[in-house]
């Protein structure tokens, strides 16, 4: 046990490493010049060269790759183009509002895609099943942009109950759990939670459809076991694969959130990074998707890790 | 329950089972058996035959809403049919309990082997978790598992095929029922393996007494475990008698064939004897002899009418036209013995 997880420990390395390294050419692959969105369009060739030369931009771009990851590992993610503002810093900030984001979407949407996958699962190629996997597949399909806008167009602008944009009262981004900023995390968080929601159902459906199909739940049956006897022996059979997708998702929910951060304002990562985008500001774009990234990476090692915990099946030592 | 039932472990009488789906299939039509107390049956049948649909029956797993039963089947005197909710979960594993043709599929994979014995003991003896593991492991032992104490703690996949179905039984034991029912428990062991369940099921029932209802295919296992035979074909029993009676003395031209294409006694240059055609589809309900289009001593009254039951000595029938001749007890009156 203690083997596979120093083993499985030592694989981020490698991982991390590749991601770095996609992280800093993907932003260099993308065409536009940095410096022409901040730099006054009448610049002359030497501004532009002195601007360039103190971003380090005018080395070969292994170098620069060299500078940014010593940079980076101690802490370190240089500063905004736009803003000069350390990007580390924004960073910072950006992933709590956007871990509390993905924090209140996963409490919506990862139980109740487990129940309806359950009940799906359970009362297979019913009426209920059909009803819930027609819902499922409508979740994962419909653009969850556009959701968001529905959401608001209905429950802000309409009927007036929820704030449409923003991450709490006055424009304010310090989160507090409290009723006034849970009003205004609600319906991003659902709007997030709906594609993981639909996957979740879909995917324990699947799972548990096919373990209740199987020789051994007829033998449990067969030793006196019925109901909540079988439904234990269930959950423990779909628990390592649903750990598996739910971990998947959870990294989906830190990075997919881009649009719907857009969306409703939420001043998390997903917005920085539109930001970043627009403003190509190359410093803030690489350190933000390194640190999704690597969050990413991490929620893989976390399910990896509780794997060999729930399923016995998983080579020990 | 009748004059003629007491006495018995088992009793099914005219048992029927259709399953409905994209096709109707008669899967049992009719059947009638019987069991005594620490008795061994085999019932011995190809493929679809009823053979496994007739154990599951027995203990209600069949798909609820697909299939249709009737008839009738009493268990120590209680009426299978009639048994629902709690009472039938009581019934299960303890009056009744059955051992799977595939342990490594029957057999819950993320819990241990222990862990899935001693469930089966606190469900029905209402002991503490301690107590039913005491037990699983006396089981373990029982059923000759060295170092039971280590096995406990394993997973069915940590062990081998001999061993998962030694865990099986030792599971299907556990609660000790009167009736236990195996279901091809050796189809999916090595040859060399096979023997020795076969050989532990046998001191498993001299020591535990109870009944054994053990379906194959496979002649020679029979041979090697039962008191009695019954040879099964398209849902109903042909021909039933003691060991000796089915080898030596076979009847019916089904269980004749079945024989003749045993490998034992074959010579190296001869072809083996196989029965020709292949078992009927059962999309209907069978009005006569089901083994008629693959038998050479077919003729116009077998199409006519289902078979005539002869029982020419006490548990001996023979479900064929032939014994018609050969039976003085029984005339042509024996048409009657077919509703």
């Amino acid at each position: 046990m203690l083997a596979y997880m120093i083993r499985r420990l030592l694989y981020v390395i490698p991982v991390a490493f590749g991601v770095s390294v996609i992280c800093f050419m993907l932003v260099h692959i993308a065409p536009g010049d940095p410096l022409t969105a901040v730099m006054p369009i009448d610049a002359t060739a030497e501004q532009q060269a002195a601007m360039r030369a103190e971003y380090g931009f005018d080395r070969p771009l292994p170098v620069q790759f060299g500078i940014w990851l010593g940079n980076a590992l101690q802490g370190d993610l240089g500063s905004s183009i736009a803003t000069g503002r350390p990007v580390a810093a924004e960073v910072r900030r950006a992933v709590g509002n956007t871990l509390i984001l993905a924090f209140t979407a996963s409490l919506i949407g990862f139980p109740l895609g487990i129940f309806f996958g359950f009940v799906a699962g359970t009362f297979k190629d019913t009426l209920i099943d059909r009803a819930v996997t027609a819902l499922a597949i409508t979740g994962v399909s419909v653009p969850n942009y556009w959701l968001g806008i529905v959401l608001v167009a209905v429950f802000s602008v309409t009927l007036g109950w929820l704030p449409s944009t923003g991450a709490g009262p006055g424009g304010s981004t310090a989160w507090a759990w409290d009723i006034e900023h849970l009003r205004f995390i609600l319906l991003p968080a659902i709007t997030l939670a709906v594609v993981p929601m639909g996957i979740v159902t879909r995917t324990v459906r699947a799972l548990v459809g096919d373990i209740l199909s199987q020789d051994f739940v007829s033998a449990l049956e067969a030793k006196g076991l019925s109901g909540t006897g079988v439904l234990r022996h269930v959950i423990r059979n779909v628990t390592p694969t649903t750990l598996s997708v739910v971990g998947l998702q959870l990294g989906y929910l830190l990075g997919g959130s881009i649009l719907i951060e857009t969306v409703f304002n939420w001043p998390g990562t997903g917005f920085l990074l539109s930001n970043a985008i627009f403003q190509r500001d190359l410093p803030l774009l690489q350190g933000t998707i390194l640190v999704l990234a690597l969050f990413f990476v991490f929620a893989n090692l976390l399910v990896d890790l509780a794997q060999p915990l729930v399923d016995p099946r998983i080579k020990r030592g | 329950m009748s004059e003629a039932t007491k006495g018995n472990l088992l009793d099914i009488s005219n048992l029927t089972v259709r399953f409905h789906g994209e096709r109707t299939v008669h899967a049992i039509n009719g059947l009638d058996l019987t069991l005594k107390p620490g008795e061994i049956l085999t019932i011995l049948g190809e493929s679809g035959s009823g053979k496994s649909v007739t154990l599951k029956a027995l203990l209600k797993l069949l798909p609820k809403k697909r299939s249709e039963i009737s008839g009738a089947m009493h268990v120590d005197g209680v009426d299978v049919l009639a048994l629902k909710g709690q009472a039938l979960s009581a019934y299960r594993g303890k009056t009744v309990s059955m051992i799977f043709q595939e342990p490594a599929l029957a057999l819950d994979p993320v819990y241990t082997i222990g862990d899935q014995i001693a469930e089966a003991v606190m469900r029905h003896e209402k002991v503490s978790r301690k107590e039913a593991l005491a037990v699983a492991l006396d089981m373990l032992k029982r059923v000759r598992i060295p170092s039971a104490e280590s096995r406990l703690k394993n997973y069915p996949h940590e062990m081998s095929g001999g061993m998962r179905q030694r865990a099986m039984i030792a599971l299907a034991l556990a609660c000790k029922p009167d009736l236990l029912l195996a279901d091809e428990p050796t189809t999916a062991l090595d040859a060399t393996v096979q023997i020795q369940v076969l050989l532990l099921l046998r001191e498993l029932q001299r020591e535990f007494g109870m009944g054994i209802i053990f379906v194959t295919h496979d002649i020679g296992v029979a041979v090697e475990i039962s008191d009695r035979i019954a040879v099964m074909y398209a849902g109903n029993v042909v021909e039933e008698g003691t060991v000796a009676e089915i080898i030596k003395d076979p009847r019916h031209p089904y269980t004749q064939g079945l024989l003749a294409a045993n490998l034992h006694d074959a010579d190296r240059s001869q072809t083996l004897a196989s029965i020709p055609g292949s078992p009927p589809p059962l999309d209907e309900k069978p009005d006569h002899c089901s083994f008629a289009p693959r038998c050479a001593h077919a003729r116009d009254r077998c199409y006519a009418a289902l078979p005539p039951v002869h029982r020419p000595g006490p548990g001996r029938r023979v479900a064929c036209i032939l014994e018609d001749a050969s039976d003085p007890a029984e005339k042509p009156g024996a048409m009657a013995e077919i509703h």
